[in-house]
């Protein structure tokens, strides 16, 4: 049949079945869908060019030719929590279950660069993540864990630096050298601003922090990735799918630009930036979402920022449901959300998950919870044949012609940021913020009026109460966590050489006064046993602190 | 207070979680209603936030917090405004609280809790309640 001819049956078709007074629907970012798609939505799609081969520009259809056929994608688990003891416990635990790496979770004044005996911190020390003040906190949480043998990811931005000197410092006390160090970490302060509010400095100097980051790993560390864009940080705060990814490439490409005006070509360092997204329930708009992100990272990569080297067109990504997919209401139905949800994440072509646990709206979640989480992803990944065929959604006319679609808008917002001046622009006038906050407002007004549907929620309310959250054995948070935590510190201040640290410090405010690379600087204080609130400090001293712009 | 006067609210992120979803859609609807409102912006202390109460001559002060500090938080907070002499301030809070927490905050004196997933329209209806006592 000619295109024409389709053309002409659907009409008939539509008119037939009066299709166009079926109700309406919007795609999760506002998109009006059509009821059916069919060739003619492919019309100016070519498929060579728009779709391609797996492993090959434009890699719409994944960034590796097999995909799932030799190995699944990387299970993690996020967690940390309490002393590093505890951490290690349950490391070791997760681990033993077949976990394959290890995604490490920070307390808030860790994230802060605040130590555990700051007056700040006292309420929080353990509280969601592990507490970590001097190299010791590392050399218990990786006991019997050698650093060559696990994959860690570090969820941690402001004190980026200081992270990744104590990990460099714990390797060689292992005996093992930076370059077979492997491990990401998140390195992107710029969401912080946007969304989560873990800032510390002004955003230039935390962009040389981050450049910092990413230079010392690309001249000595070629199996580690020095970022992870976190959109999951602007999703969450309310983002949609589009300005998720949008904005994740405009924070991106300002830390590149940063990096490469050192005079380091971008294919360098490119093949080792990684992405980490929440994915929402809408399966299919998901994964051509992914397919469609795939393509224009690929675009601007090699037009916009010169790559040659395809490694480093590549969006490589880890995926998870956004906990605000969750609800506490009838909890065990997010066990149902989240096995959805991974299911648009792996039909999207992630390469690894970091699956939430059922219980994570309201608690940190037990072994139990944590265990179902994986046992989700194996299921998927084993029993249901998902991974058999790469990309096999593709061909799909409404998923190809949603893959343009999320291409043109991403491209669209990026350009708009491009505008402003990019994204540190963007954000010091408080617009990603805006935005993000508006379309938080919109999602909840919709929830509220019943337009958007959350089962036992707004729609098919229950009044049984034998699911209610009082009934379920949630995970405490240990009081003794901050003693211990405090103690520890203290005795590492008495044992330590106090002109060593001193020396350290004074070092590290000099070289933040100019304009050398910071990390053998910090590598120096770590091995010395300063804190990192020591150390945030003597950078405050010379970055000085950021002022929000507040905004309601 | 003054009848003829729009109620005013803080609203409040203390202590180091920055997760402000929550805050800013608060604000906002109750910015919509016709209140007037006041964000602290991230990172306050008790301290701080009772300072801004005051300067800003509000009603009540919603408090979101979701890092599970609230107990030692709103206690704090509330001694600082019974120092001033300003019990009258309402401090409601929200966010990610326990319901077994909910009876001992309002026992050391917190005038309403609205933990996650809240009704909206039931939150800035009580703001408007306790604006015109």
């Amino acid at each position: 049949m000619s295109l024409e001819e389709i053309k002409r049956e659907q009409k008939k078709w539509a008119a037939g079945y009066e299709i166009d007074k079926m109700p309406q629907r919007k795609s999760d970012a506002g998109l009006d869908l059509s009821v059916l798609y069919t060739p003619i939505d492919l019309e100016s799609i070519d498929y060579n060019t728009d779709i391609g081969f797996p492993g090959r520009y434009p890699f719409t259809r994944g960034v590796y030719p097999g995909m799932y056929r030799k190995v699944p994608w990387q299970m993690r688990l996020y967690s940390g929590f309490g002393t590093a003891e505890d951490t290690n416990k349950r490391w070791k635990y997760l681990l033993e279950k077949g976990n394959n790496g290890v995604a490490v979770a920070f307390d808030l004044p860790t994230q802060l660069g605040l130590d555990s005996d700051h007056l700040r911190a006292e309420d929080e020390v353990g509280r969601l993540g592990v507490a970590v003040d001097t190299l010791r906190d590392m050399e218990i949480l990786y006991a019997d864990l050698p650093l060559d043998r696990i994959v860690s990811s570090f969820n941690i931005n402001a004190p980026a630096a200081i992270i990744l000197a104590m990990y460099i410092a714990l390797g060689e006390r292992q005996g093992i050298p930076p370059e077979k160090l492997s491990g990401t970490l998140s390195n992107d302060i710029l969401c912080e601003y946007v969304s989560r509010g873990m800032w510390v400095f002004p955003p230039p100097s935390a962009l040389r922090l981050a450049a910092d980051v990413a230079e010392y790993s690309t001249r000595k560390m070629p199996r580690f990735y020095p970022f992870n864009i976190r959109g999951i940080i602007m999703r969450e705060a309310g983002a949609n799918m589009i300005q998720e990814a949008a904005f994740s490439f405009s924070n991106a490409l300002a830390y590149i630009e940063e990096i490469c005006s050192r005079g380091i070509p971008f294919d360098d360092f490119g093949q080792r930036i990684s992405f980490f997204f929440a994915t929402g329930l809408h399966i299919f708009e998901e994964a051509a979402r992914y397919r469609g992100v795939r393509k224009l990272w690929a675009r601007i990569a090699r037009n916009r920022l010169g790559a040659k080297n395809p490694k480093s067109m590549l969006f490589r990504f880890t995926g998870t449901v956004g906990g605000s997919c969750y609800r506490a209401k009838e909890p065990l139905n997010n066990l149902v959300r989240g096995a959805y949800g991974l299911l648009g994440n792996i039909l999207g072509g992630a390469q690894g998950m970091l699956h939430p646990a059922w219980d994570e709206p309201f608690a940190i979640p037990t072994e139990e919870s944590a265990l179902l989480a994986l046992r989700t992803q194996q299921i998927l990944a084993y029993e249901t044949g998902v991974t058999n065929v790469v990309d096999p959604l593709g061909g799909s006319y409404f998923v190809e012609a949603l893959t343009r679609h999320f291409e043109n808008q991403i491209a669209s917002e990026v350009e708009k940021i491009d505008k402003m001046g990019g994204a540190v622009r963007a954000i010091e006038e408080g617009y990603m913020q805006e935005v993000i906050a508006s379309e938080a407002y919109r999602s909840l007004r919709e929830e509220k009026s019943g337009k958007k549907i959350v089962v036992g929620v707004n729609k098919f309310v229950s009044e049984d109460k034998s699911q209610s959250e009082s009934e379920r054995a949630f995970h405490k948070a240990d009081p003794s966590t901050i003693g211990k935590q405090v103690q520890r510190l203290n005795t590492i201040r008495n044992e330590r050489d106090h002109n060593s640290v001193s020396a350290a410090l004074g070092e590290l405010r000099e070289i933040a006064a100019g304009k050398e690379n910071l990390m053998p600087y910090l590598i120096k204080a770590v091995k010395a046993y300063a804190s990192i609130g020591e150390m945030m400090e003597a950078l405050e001293d010379v970055f000085g602190h950021f002022r929000e712009p507040v905004k309601i | 207070m003054n009848k003829q006067r729009k109620a005013r609210v803080l609203v409040a992120k203390a202590g180091l979680d920055g997760h402000d979803r929550g805050a800013k859609v608060v604000a906002r609807a109750l910015k919509d209603a016709g209140l007037e409102v006041i964000y602290t912006g991230l990172h306050q202390t008790p301290d701080q936030i009772v300072r801004i109460a005051i300067q800003e001559d509000v009603d009540a002060i919603g408090l979101s917090l979701l890092s599970g500090a609230h107990l030692s938080t709103c206690k704090r907070i509330l001694e600082g405004l019974a120092e001033k002499g300003l019990e009258d301030i309402a401090l409601v809070v929200g966010g990610t609280i326990p319901k077994a927490d909910i009876n001992q905050l309002k026992e050391i004196g917190v005038t309403e809790v609205f933990p996650t997933e809240s009704d909206i329209d039931v939150i800035v209806s009580f703001f408007t309640r306790i604006s015109q006592h």
